[in-house]
């Protein structure tokens, strides 16, 4: 028994630093939940300020937008977790169609690319091209005729432009699973299904589909722990006033009560409520993929 | 499946019209991008009078000029770059110290799974933004570089990718190394991480994109625009237009160079080093997704 733990002395030492560092970055902020029932006051810090129970969570749902911002948060993250199945499975299908190597290749390193691109660049060039006065979406849109569109100032239009402008950054990323997924099929199934006679068309129903099912099945599920994510970043840089009504999420009420307006036990509250389905929706999700697809994190 | 090529005319046709949807996507993935690099080169007249689509009408430099002579914007590039140096290779060191240890099974490290679930619960559950400030404020690093640097520290989710990479390494390699008397950190840095070089290249190219393109912590716990890096300030003037930030100078430059002009010019000096690290985080990183999402 003492050998042994002489011999696992080793693992223990390497994992100390990052465990230290987790400690205090990770779980006093968890700890530092209790902030949520309490009045802060700033002399005595989140450990020792007056506990205040609920009165915090009742301010909460009194604000007059509450119900928008959480409505808001449900249709922009669900929106975006449709469109980042849908469109990457769609792509990847397409681009297996095409044989000519150099052909994919340069096609998949042009679509990756705007992933690496931060919120900041991509919200300085969309600010630019969706102009309504100068941009060169609108501006082409005037060559059919079309009056402009205040893509990010009209609260009509600002979901959807979220949804697009967050397609655009990820869908390439989004398709690398499923080329991997494909390159993978046996070609002799392809083969088999030939000599019975299906086409191409029955082949990709027949054939590829069925190969395909089980990554967009986890993909999906694994993308059900993102239901309050409407993508903060994005959001943040590209939202105003007049679109708060459509445009107004979890997170960035969260930002504005606390970092703004310094109300810091209401913004706890809000972002608890958040972190707490988040984690439900997390577990379930991992449950999911267990069950179906026997995906473990580690 | 060269053997059953299809002629069929539909099939030609689908073929056709899929290479030219293709190409119009990929295109249209890249005009925006395009478009904006062009304004950068632009004069700011041509630019005002909307002349401006994909190629640089009264080509000059002088937006360039304008941004790579504004102090702020050099400093703050150089804050960038400094949190890259420091914060990549800890964020690396601590990945592989975390994950070698937690790839080996139970019976050989009794704590492996109380240790793992340790690090992915905090992926699970967080104290959400205004704990996660009090912490920082707490432990007295707020307003210095260690508040970019220490906070995300440990990235949880590349721990896992490399664990699960270090797994996929044979075990005889390990048994044979442990018979010949090497130590538990010899195994580690003369066998694991060589064998697992192009994970941890890919490891390594994440951090430096996450770090390079990290802006919102520097600008809640920076206080003084002095210390903000590259994207922060790029938040205040291009996205936010913090107008306090403006100074005598540039009003004067403005008269030359647009705000537009200067705006995409600034942006793309700072899409430049991701342009530079990209050629290679295209030739490993496709890899690494693939490695962290279908694993055996």
């Amino acid at each position: 028994m003492r050998r042994k733990t002489i011999r696992e002395l080793p693992f223990h030492l390497m994992i100390l630093p990052g465990f230290l560092l987790v400690l205090i970055y990770s779980y006093v902020p968890m700890a530092g939940i209790v902030m949520a029932f309490e009045r802060l006051v700033p002399s005595k810090g989140m450990f020792m300020s007056p506990w205040v129970g609920w009165k915090n969570f009742e301010y909460m749902l009194r604000l007059p937008g509450t119900l928008d911002v959480l409505r808001n948060t449900f249709v922009i993250a669900g929106m975006k977790m449709v469109a980042g199945i849908v469109v990457p499975v769609t792509f990847a299908l397409l681009l297996n169609e095409a044989r000519q190597r150099l052909f994919r290749r340069s096609i998949q390193t042009i679509i990756y690319f705007p992933h690496f691109l931060s919120w900041i660049i991509l919200s300085g060039i969309l600010i630019d091209i969706l102009s309504p006065s100068t941009g060169i979406v609108n501006g082409m849109l005037g060559l059919v005729k079309i009056p402009p569109v205040y893509f990010l100032g009209d609260s009509r239009w600002f979901p959807f432009t979220l949804v697009l402008t967050d397609t655009w950054k990820e869908f390439g990323y989004g398709t690398i699973v499923y080329l991997a997924a494909l390159t993978g099929i046996n070609p002799a199934l392809y083969e088999a299904a030939s000599m019975d006679g299906a086409g191409r068309l029955r082949q990709t129903v027949s054939v590829t589909l069925p190969a395909l099912l089980p990554m967009i099945v986890l993909m999906s599920v694994l993308s059900l722990g993102n239901i309050l994510n409407a993508g903060f970043e994005q959001v943040f840089n590209l939202y105003s006033p007049q679109v708060y009504k459509t445009g107004d999420i979890i997170d960035t009420l969260v930002f504005r009560i606390g970092l703004e307006n310094a109300n810091y036990g209401v913004a706890t509250a809000v972002g608890l409520f958040k972190s707490v389905v988040s984690f439900v929706m997390v577990g379930l999700s991992y449950l999911l993929a267990y069950r179906l697809t026997d995906y473990r994190i580690f | 499946m060269i053997m059953h090529i299809q002629t069929s005319i539909s099939r030609r046709t689908f073929l056709a019209f899929n290479y030219v949807l293709l190409t119009a996507v990929a295109v249209a993935c890249l005009l925006p991008l395009v478009n904006v690099l062009a304004i950068s080169f632009s004069s700011s007249a041509a630019v005002g009078a909307g002349k401006v689509h994909l190629w640089p009408v009264g080509f000059n430099l002088k937006s360039y000029a304008f941004v790579l002579n504004k102090p702020e914007f050099a400093k703050s590039f150089l804050v960038s770059l400094g949190r890259v140096a420091v914060g990549v290779p800890l964020n690396m060191l601590l990945t592989i110290l975390i994950a070698y240890p937690l790839s080996k099974g139970s019976r050989e490290f009794r704590f492996r799974n109380a240790y793992a679930w340790y690090f992915v619960l905090t992926m699970l559950f967080s104290g959400g933004l205004i704990p996660w400030y009090m912490t920082i404020k707490l432990t007295g690093i707020l307003d210095t570089f260690w508040a970019m640097i220490l906070p995300g520290a440990v990235p949880v989710f590349n721990v896992i990718l490399l664990l699960n990479f270090f797994k996929s390494l044979p075990d005889e390699i390990d048994q044979a190394a442990q018979i010949d008397g090497a130590g538990r950190w010899q195994a580690l840095w003369r066998i694991a991480v060589p064998l697992s070089a192009p994970a941890v290249a890919t490891l390594t190219l994440f951090c430096i994109v996450t770090h390079w393109n990290a802006w919102f912590d520097g600008l809640i716990l920076m206080n003084r625009p002095e210390h903000y890096p590259l994207q922060s300030y790029l938040q205040t003037v291009i996205v936010n237009r913090d107008l306090s930030l403006v100074t005598a100078q540039d009003l004067l430059n403005w008269s030359e160079v647009s705000d537009r002009t200067s705006k995409a010019a600034q942006v793309f000096v700072a899409v430049i080093p991701v342009l530079l690290v990209y050629p290679f985080l295209q030739k490993y990183f496709a890899e690494g997704i693939v490695m962290g999402s279908v694993k055996g």
